[in-house]
């Protein structure tokens, strides 16, 4: 089996998981409207780190600021504050490994007036991080667009499965940048209001700043305290590298793989990857509508956090796991009328749950689809 | 096991000299139209996506019957320059607040997953897509992470291997399709096809 054992949000809301919690929980979100940010014409509705935050905590802990870009510091901040719950990690230990999960890292370095010390290098930034800490293993970077979330996660649970490590540190993290806004802008994937999910005026996404950390671990005992991660999956649509199927195609399978003999009715929340744009969110409905789980309770938390990108994955699930230990099916905020074709169970309202066990979903360019599932106890 | 490796001036299929005419860009719209064609989407690919999509074609040639429309054949692509070459042309649309034509046409490129999207597309792949990056090249990390792709017991095959791309001009790759049980399929032999062909 393969249990959580630590775990951390980083994000504009708060620098750990309670935190977090405590301000979604109140319905808090720092999407605003961004006027001139980056010198971008166009304004934009994004949930961003305020200005010097990320440095001012990362100088706090005693790092050395001039040394690591932006980027390098939420990721470590997130780590430090995980591996603080877990002292019984042997970062150096050769069965300990690091997945970074991120769409572009350090991108804001190809501008020609950055004045960083990031490089736009993936592998060398997730070394840097790992070097940080002292890990002695290879670090690898799943960058597979807006589902490398789930993929770090199932790529490390394979690991731990095939006996390969015994504890895997998986951190999802991007920051936001000219480059990434401008990119979505001419894609005309952006809301300038709050983001809508599922519902019938839903107009497109916004993005965010977060990183988070959820560090597993293999065990043979079965500890009913702790979250596990049960199966994963991965598939294309093989439909079209911008545009969802609109059969649900890759996602309806990405389900069916995890949810392989197990009675639709234990699970008692789907959360969503829900980005708010017209198509996206149709073609989860679809999805969730064939594989029969439009009835299920189900969430997004793109309505708090805008979308986190490269963090997404790990921020919603880690999310997810502690509100269901809160016996709480966190709200949709911004979601006020559904208005999707086939009708699904989203609320604006938080709602109470006994589930104990969760589906993950996530979809992004490229077609590819994620889904994984997670329990806590002896159920499912 | 059938394998491709490509370098910026040369090819070879199974260990045999591919003979081009020309090097970088223009080898790959070489080998388009001499041997892949009928396939108009190429032209609008960026540079890693041609690359790869070359790629698994010339590897996809070597098939019989060559297998679509499956859910258990996985695209599992590392490299080391994510998608920089296609950030770099995105960054040249934004850089200038005077010249500012940011194109979705481009945007769309500046992940790497997307060439195993193309693939997928291609050849009606619906299985497990994934894309990695490594500081450097790794043929033992490479190894492991496909082995254990196999955990997923929808996947009976994977293309894999090292798809990098630094311009339109300056690129590899090297690539293989693996069963589980293919005895080839070691580190070492990953190794080979990259360092010594």
């Amino acid at each position: 089996m393969i249990e959580k054992i630590a775990d951390n949000i980083t994000s504009p809301l708060g620098m750990d998981t309670a935190a977090n919690y405590e301000a979604v929980l109140k319905g808090y979100s720092c999407l605003k409207l961004h006027k001139c940010k980056w010198d971008i014409p166009e304004p934009f509705m994004a949930s961003l780190f305020e200005d010097g935050a990320i440095n001012d905590n990362f100088a706090a802990m005693g790092g050395d600021v001039s040394l690591y870009s932006r980027f390098e510091q939420l990721c470590i901040l997130s780590i430090a504050e995980a591996l603080n719950q877990a002292p019984q990690v042997d970062i150096s230990s050769d069965r300990t490994a690091l997945v970074l999960s991120t769409t572009k890292g350090n991108v804001e370095a190809l501008d020609i007036g950055y004045c960083g010390s990031g490089n736009e290098y993936l592998g060398e930034s997730a070394q840097k991080i790992a070097d940080y800490f002292g890990f002695t293993t290879t670090p690898l970077v799943v960058s597979n667009a807006c589902i490398s979330g789930l993929c770090a996660q199932i790529v490390a649970m394979r690991s731990l499965e095939n006996g390969r490590y015994d504890t895997m540190i998986v951190v999802g993290a991007d920051v936001q940048s000219r480059f990434i806004v401008t990119g979505f802008q001419s894609f005309k994937a952006l809301s300038q209001e709050q983001c809508k999910p599922f519902d019938i005026n839903r107009q497109g996404l916004n993005l965010g700043e977060a990183a988070a950390t959820v560090i597993y671990r293999r065990t043979d005992n079965e500890n009913h305290d702790c979250w596990q991660a049960v199966r994963g999956a991965i598939r294309n649509d093989a439909n079209h590298i911008s545009g969802p199927s609109r059969t649900g195609e890759g996602s309806y399978r990405a389900m069916r793989a995890v949810l392989k003999g197990i009675e639709l009715k234990e699970i008692g929340l789907v959360n969503v990857h829900g980005t708010s744009t017209p198509y996206n969110d149709e073609m989860e409905a679809i999805a969730l509508g064939r594989i029969g789980l439009n009835h299920a309770p189900i969430n997004t938390l793109k309505g708090y956090y805008g979308h986190t990108m490269g963090a997404a994955g790990v921020l919603e699930t880690v999310l997810s796991m502690r509100a269901l230990d809160d016996g709480i099916v966190l709200a949709t905020r911004g979601h006020e009328q559904c208005g999707t074709s086939v009708p699904v169970n989203v609320s604006a309202q938080h709602r109470n749950t006994n589930a104990k066990s969760f589906v993950k979903l996530l979809s992004g360019f490229g077609g590819c689809n994620a889904a994984m599932l997670f329990k806590k106890g002896g159920e499912t | 096991m059938n394998w491709v490796r490509i370098r910026k001036d040369s090819i070879k299929i199974n260990g045999t000299t591919l003979p081009t005419n020309h090097c970088g860009m223009e080898m790959l719209k070489e080998v388009y139209k001499q041997l892949i064609g009928g396939y108009p989407k190429f032209f609008k690919m960026d540079a890693l996506c041609r690359l790869g999509f070359i790629a698994s074609e010339l590897l996809l040639q070597q098939e019989s019957p060559r297998i679509t429309d499956t859910e258990r054949r996985a695209v599992i692509l590392f490299n080391r320059s994510s998608s920089l070459c296609d950030d770099r042309s995105y960054q040249t649309t934004i850089q200038d607040t005077e010249k500012f034509f940011p194109s979705p046409a481009v945007f769309v490129y500046t992940l790497p997953n997307i060439v195993t999207g193309e693939i997928s597309i291609r050849n009606k792949y619906y299985g497990e897509t994934l894309f990695c990056v490594l500081d450097k090249f790794n043929a033992n990390e490479i190894f492991q992470v496909v082995k254990e792709s196999f955990l997923d017991s929808m996947t009976n095959d994977v293309i894999t291997g090292w798809v990098d791309c630094e311009s339109d001009d300056d690129f590899e790759a090297s690539m293989i399709l693996v069963g589980p049980n293919d005895p080839d399929f070691n580190p070492d032999f990953i190794n080979e096809i990259y360092k010594h062909n």
